[in-house]
């Protein structure tokens, strides 16, 4: 019982980190319909972002943590700006193909800065490095830290898209982009916010697992973002619940095959529920036909 | 009010809009008539600026939009309803009214404009926080009236508002679209129901693959041969 709960406590922590990664995916594929390759790198960038700040320049958690996710949404505004922007009206398949080429630069580019190696973190000092024991379970503080930011930023993200002008703006372009545009909507500034805001989340997710796990290196991004990604699928591509929800189930899924079963099997496993998904409701777990009368 | 030169579009090869010119007068309503295809789309939403012209001019109140964005041209006073309503199906129906008023600040101005959108569609009151996408499809051809009419519009755009409505509710539409015309909105009004279409147009225009063919008074074209052979059954 108590590793159960060991393990509950660590997929959620992970799938915090996936559900920020999945939101950007969800609320970009949302509003032009595209699956940016390049936001699992924009999580690494945040990641990088983080240790330069607690290394070379020494600041604490949450000073660098608000400069990464300014430092990523700079970047996921001009990736947006530069390599999207000019194929709003190419073929989907054309925009996809450069969000592959922009994820590689990127990729390749941090290594030939900050070289391939892996670069570490420094080490938890005072209240970072606490511990809590409570029946027998261990939390770490970064644990803490961890799954505050995330609900903090969620419950942000849920009042800008459902409260403010931008949100419902956001909203509109995605349901319809001509007619948001007949509303007097600005289509592209809307577009590139909805950029940002993705993009900030990523970066505080990549910041975040340089505290969880560590090490972090310029491929770090692959991986989780192909898992963030299925758990957008899982959740209902476009919907921002489901990117939420999709990321725990994926964060946990993962923490108990490799608990229980064998972290081996960890990736497998994670791939084969987005085939099953595919297979069994490809619209996602919250995802319905839009009832549309004529 | 609003003035169209030589206006020609084009979706790569096919040459959707030849070359018309139409006038449309302070305070009128002005219907554009013509079969599927007929271009009579592409014409509003080229003048809306979501689609860009090849060549020719759009002249508002004298002032050259032709290559002004979407955006300048709602807050210069020109309002559209689109073809197939395209109400935001997911957000409420206040929601969707609250977009039609994106441009604006006045916040007791727009509350008067909930007002009069209701006044002109109770139902809409009624169903405030019920998402569009629900609503029956009369229902959401009135929500995208109101939406349209929530920035407060000089000339209103109407594409086939009575497509696949009851005729009890044809009529309903048509009665308030006279009453948004009495209150001083001037209407550019797109249909293929010519007899309805007629009788409240002051002017109208008869277009074809393209080209505006025939012109005049709505009681002109009642009475025109060409007008009730193709379009009013004989
Ligand atoms: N996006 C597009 N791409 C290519 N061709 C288009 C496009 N939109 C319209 N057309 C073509 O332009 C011509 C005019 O179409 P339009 O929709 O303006 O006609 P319409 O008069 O509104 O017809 P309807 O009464 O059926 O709505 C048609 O030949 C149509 O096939
Ligand atoms: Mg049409």
């Amino acid at each position: 019982m108590e590793q159960f709960m060991q393990q509950v406590v660590n997929g959620i922590s992970l799938g915090s980190i996936y559900a920020l990664i999945a939101l950007g995916y969800t609320m970009v594929y949302g509003i032009i319909k595209l699956i940016n390759f390049a936001h699992g790198d924009v999580y690494m960038f945040g990641a990088y972002i983080g240790y330069f700040c607690m290394t070379t320049l020494k600041l604490d958690v949450l000073p660098s943590l608000l400069i990464a996710m300014v430092c990523s949404t700079i970047l996921g505004v001009a990736i947006e700006k530069i390599a999207y922007k000019p194929l709003r009206n190419a073929t989907r398949i054309a925009v996809l193909i450069t969000a592959i080429g922009v994820s590689l630069l990127i990729e390749y580019g941090t290594m030939f800065f900050m070289k391939a190696g892996v670069r570490t973190y420094p080490p938890m000092t005072g209240l970072m490095a606490q511990k809590f024991h409570i029946k027998g379970l261990v939390i770490t503080m970064q644990q803490v830290l961890i799954v505050i930011i995330t609900i903090i930023l969620m419950v942000l993200l849920q009042f800008i898209v459902k409260k403010t002008r931008v949100g419902k703006a956001m909203r509109a372009v995605s349901l319809d982009r001509d007619a948001a545009e007949l509303m007097g909507i600005n289509v592209d500034t809307t577009i590139s916010f909805t950029f940002a805001i993705g993009s900030a989340l990523a970066g505080a997710a990549g910041i975040l697992v340089g505290l969880y796990y560590n090490s972090i290196n310029p491929l770090m991004g692959v991986m989780p973002g192909l898992k963030a990604f299925i758990a957008a699928v899982f959740g209902g591509i476009g919907i921002i619940p489901g990117a939420m929800v999709g990321g725990y189930v994926i964060g946990v899924v993962e923490v108990f095959v490799s608990g229980y079963l064998n972290s081996m099997y960890r990736d497998a496993i994670v791939f084969a529920i987005l085939i099953l998904i595919l297979i069994v409701k490809p619209s996602g777990l919250f995802g319905r036909n839009v009832r549309e009368k004529v | 009010m609003l003035e169209i030169n030589n206006l020609n579009v084009h979706f790569g090869v096919i040459h959707a809009v030849k070359g018309i010119s139409l006038k449309v007068e302070d305070g009128g309503i002005v219907t554009l008539l013509g079969a599927n295809g007929a271009g009579k789309t592409t014409t509003l939403r080229t003048i809306s600026g979501l689609k860009k012209p090849t060549s020719g001019q759009i002249l508002l109140n004298g002032e050259d939009i032709t290559r002004a964005s979407a955006i300048k041209r709602v807050e210069m006073g020109i309002s559209h309803v689109p073809e197939g309503r395209r109400v935001f199906s997911s957000m409420t129906v206040q929601e969707n009214l609250e977009l039609g008023a994106y441009l604006r600040k006045d916040k007791a101005g727009i509350a008067q404009d909930f007002e009069m959108v209701f006044n002109h569609f109770p139902i809409l009151k009624a169903r405030r926080k019920q998402a569009a996408g629900t609503l029956s499809g009369g229902e959401q051809q009135m929500l995208a009236i109101g939406r349209a009419l929530m920035s407060r519009p000089k000339i209103l755009f109407l594409d086939e508002p009575s497509m696949g409505l009851a005729p009890l509710l044809v009529q309903e539409i048509f009665d308030i679209i006279k009453n948004i015309n009495k209150a001083g909105t001037t209407i550019l009004l797109v249909e293929q129901n010519a007899r309805m279409a007629l009788q409240v147009a002051d002017y109208a225009y008869v277009m074809e693959t393209g080209s505006i063919v025939l012109s005049g008074t709505g009681s002109e074209l009642m009475q025109s041969d060409e007008v009730k052979k193709a379009y009013l059954g004989g």
